[in-house]
């Protein structure tokens, strides 16, 4: 009887005590936000505040507002940039995930022996520099490259040319780079979702006599939503932030026919001397990339 | 219906391996190429007449390619494991301790899994210069192991939150500090996270290029893709040895994709997953 009131006041002083304890838990957080406060968030908001200025990176600079913003949206070359990165989206983003999306519905049927060496071979060209992977095929897309050497074996000598140096198809070329990057990483994301999939559902389709076609419609794709709203993501972001491959294979070559966002930011604000229109440029690139990540989670969800 | 069973388990296995040839043949390309004579023209996927490890002899040591993949390490050892740390401490808080706030705070960690290099690099090298970090390793390594402080702690917070509760609600009873639940208790059972994320840290570091083309414009300080891709700038007609660098290049983060590849492949698609 006598012990309840130190009891209650034992509680009373351990509350009191993990409310202050449940602020000192940010101890640990500090370190990791401090360095990511002081060398990400803060460029971040030091790069919106170049890009309200011409500034040449050596003299002082001069307040123009929104001034950059207004040239990235007149000057053909800042445009084409943008609509170059938008075409890349259908080679790094589409174009594997409709890859990907066949080939799971070839595969899903059957639990495969000696997927495992498959796997290790379509992750292969994620983990590799991407930089590694533009000088690779920089020389495939060659004069003397397996691209003409394959054309040529064939009989088509007709279509042979440095491809990276074709103004009609260097793009197509640097987008393909891009599938082949991709493709992998799409298909073993869809078919790792696809074991997911409850087995009777299959078994129950097959039962109604469900051919391939129709058991990938109506069972495997409702099943796959949040892998395909991941792939459109990593895939999309790759594309429109892209900058190793096409720094290292074309440099935005020939012409500005390959030349990208990141590419320019680069260019502008270290070879030319316009530290703040690289930096509006940067800013509307994350804008776009943020909007489009933003409209495919919430479309994804929407329909869950 | 079984022989439909069996041709379509051969045309699947049929159109892996097509898929599985064109994944391969840049790579044998490029092997290929490294090994035919220096100084030779070459053509496509060609059998070397004899193989010579020369070309990786000249990359190695005359081309520099040996300096490079040092200071791509020295980088990678000063990212990993103080990413590794930090998101372990941060991901321990923001996943068990129910912090007032804490999930703006990690939301605001994870608003910056998109942020793409570009959005950053431009300010950076020109405030890093004026604390003399530019042209240095410990500004790559301390901007690093910014960009990738949102993956992480998002990992490491997943990773703790999955941890059954009644493992801390029991060494609090018995009255064990927050650090000594995190390095008696959790730290060890977080191993198989800690080394999946440690693997992922070290690829995207060992990768890193834009940052490092801004922050590293001393080119003898380059690190690898750095260097191989100033390389291919300057010796784009010398294909043996611009193959044998481009292996070079490749074989470190090759080699740990071998030995650890489950672990790879789970962090690559979880994480993906997740973020």
């Amino acid at each position: 009887m006598g012990s309840r009131p130190p009891v209650r006041g034992r509680e009373a002083r351990s509350r009191q005590a993990r409310g202050r304890s449940r602020w000192r838990g940010y101890v640990y957080v500090l370190p990791a936000f401090a360095v990511y406060f002081a060398f990400a968030v803060l460029p971040a908001l030091h790069t919106a505040y170049l890009s309200l200025f011409e500034w040449d990176g050596v003299t002082l600079g001069d307040w123009v507002g929104l001034g950059n913003y207004a040239e990235i949206f007149q000057d053909p070359i800042l445009r084409r940039s943008v609509f170059n990165a938008l075409v890349l989206v259908v080679f790094f983003s589409f174009v594997p995930i409709v890859i990907g999306l066949v080939s799971t519905g070839l595969l899903a049927r059957y639990r495969r022996p000696g997927m495992g060496a498959y796997r290790f071979l379509f992750m292969l060209p994620q983990v590799v520099p991407l930089v590694a992977v533009g000088v690779t095929w920089r020389w495939l897309y060659g004069d003397d490259g397996v691209v003409n050497q394959v054309f040529r074996a064939v009989g088509l000598d007709g279509v042979t040319r440095a491809w990276l140096g074709d103004f009609g198809a260097a793009l197509i070329a640097v987008g393909l780079v891009g599938t082949w990057v991709l493709s992998g990483l799409c298909m073993m994301l869809f078919l790792s979702g696809v074991q997911k999939v409850d087995p009777s559902l299959y078994e129950a389709a097959r039962i109604d006599g469900a051919g391939p076609v129709r058991e990938f419609v109506s069972v495997t794709l409702p099943q796959l939503r949040g892998e395909l709203a991941v792939a459109m993501t990593v895939t999309t972001v790759a594309a429109l932030a892209s900058f190793d491959i096409v720094y290292v294979t074309t440099n935005g070559g020939p012409g500005e026919q390959t030349t990208v966002p990141g590419l320019l930011v680069y260019r502008l604000a270290f070879s030319e001397g316009k530290v703040g229109l690289a930096a509006a440029l940067a800013v509307v690139l994350s804008i776009l990339i943020l909007a489009i990540v933003y409209l495919i989670n919430r479309l994804s969800r929407d329909r869950t | 219906m079984n022989t439909v069973a069996r041709s379509e388990r051969w045309s699947g296995y049929a159109l892996l391996t097509v898929m599985a040839i064109v994944v391969v043949i840049p790579f044998l390309s490029v092997f290929l190429a490294s090994l035919q004579p220096a100084g030779t023209p070459v053509v496509g996927l060609t059998w070397p007449e004899r193989w010579s490890w020369d070309n990786y002899e000249t990359a190695w040591s005359v081309a520099g390619f040996s300096d490079l993949i040092r200071h791509s390490l020295v980088i990678a050892v000063g990212v990993v494991p103080a990413c590794l740390v930090l998101s372990a401490l941060a991901g321990y808080a923001l996943g068990t301790m129910n912090l007032p706030g804490g999930n703006a705070v990690a939301a605001f960690f994870i608003a910056g899994l998109t942020i793409p290099v570009e959005l950053i690099v431009v300010p950076l090298y020109f405030d890093l210069r004026s604390l003399g970090l530019t042209n240095s390793y410990l500004g790559v390594i301390l901007v690093e192991i910014a960009l990738f402080m949102p993956f992480s702690v998002f990992w490491m917070r997943t990773h703790f939150q999955s941890t059954p509760t009644s493992l801390v609600e029991a060494a609090r009873i018995d009255g064990a500090s927050s650090a000594t639940i995190l390095v008696r208790i959790l730290l060890p059972l977080a191993r198989p996270s800690l080394m999946t994320l440690g693997l992922l840290v070290f690829m995207w570091s060992w990768n890193q290029f834009l940052l490092v083309l801004v922050l590293i414009q001393d080119t003898t300080k380059h690190t690898a893709p750095a260097g191989l891709g100033f390389f291919v700038g300057q010796n784009s007609t010398d294909i043996p040895t611009l193959a044998a660098g481009t292996i070079i290049v490749m074989l470190p983060i090759l080699i740990l994709f071998v030995v650890f590849q489950r672990s790879f492949i789970a962090g690559l698609l979880q994480g993906a997953m997740k973020g």
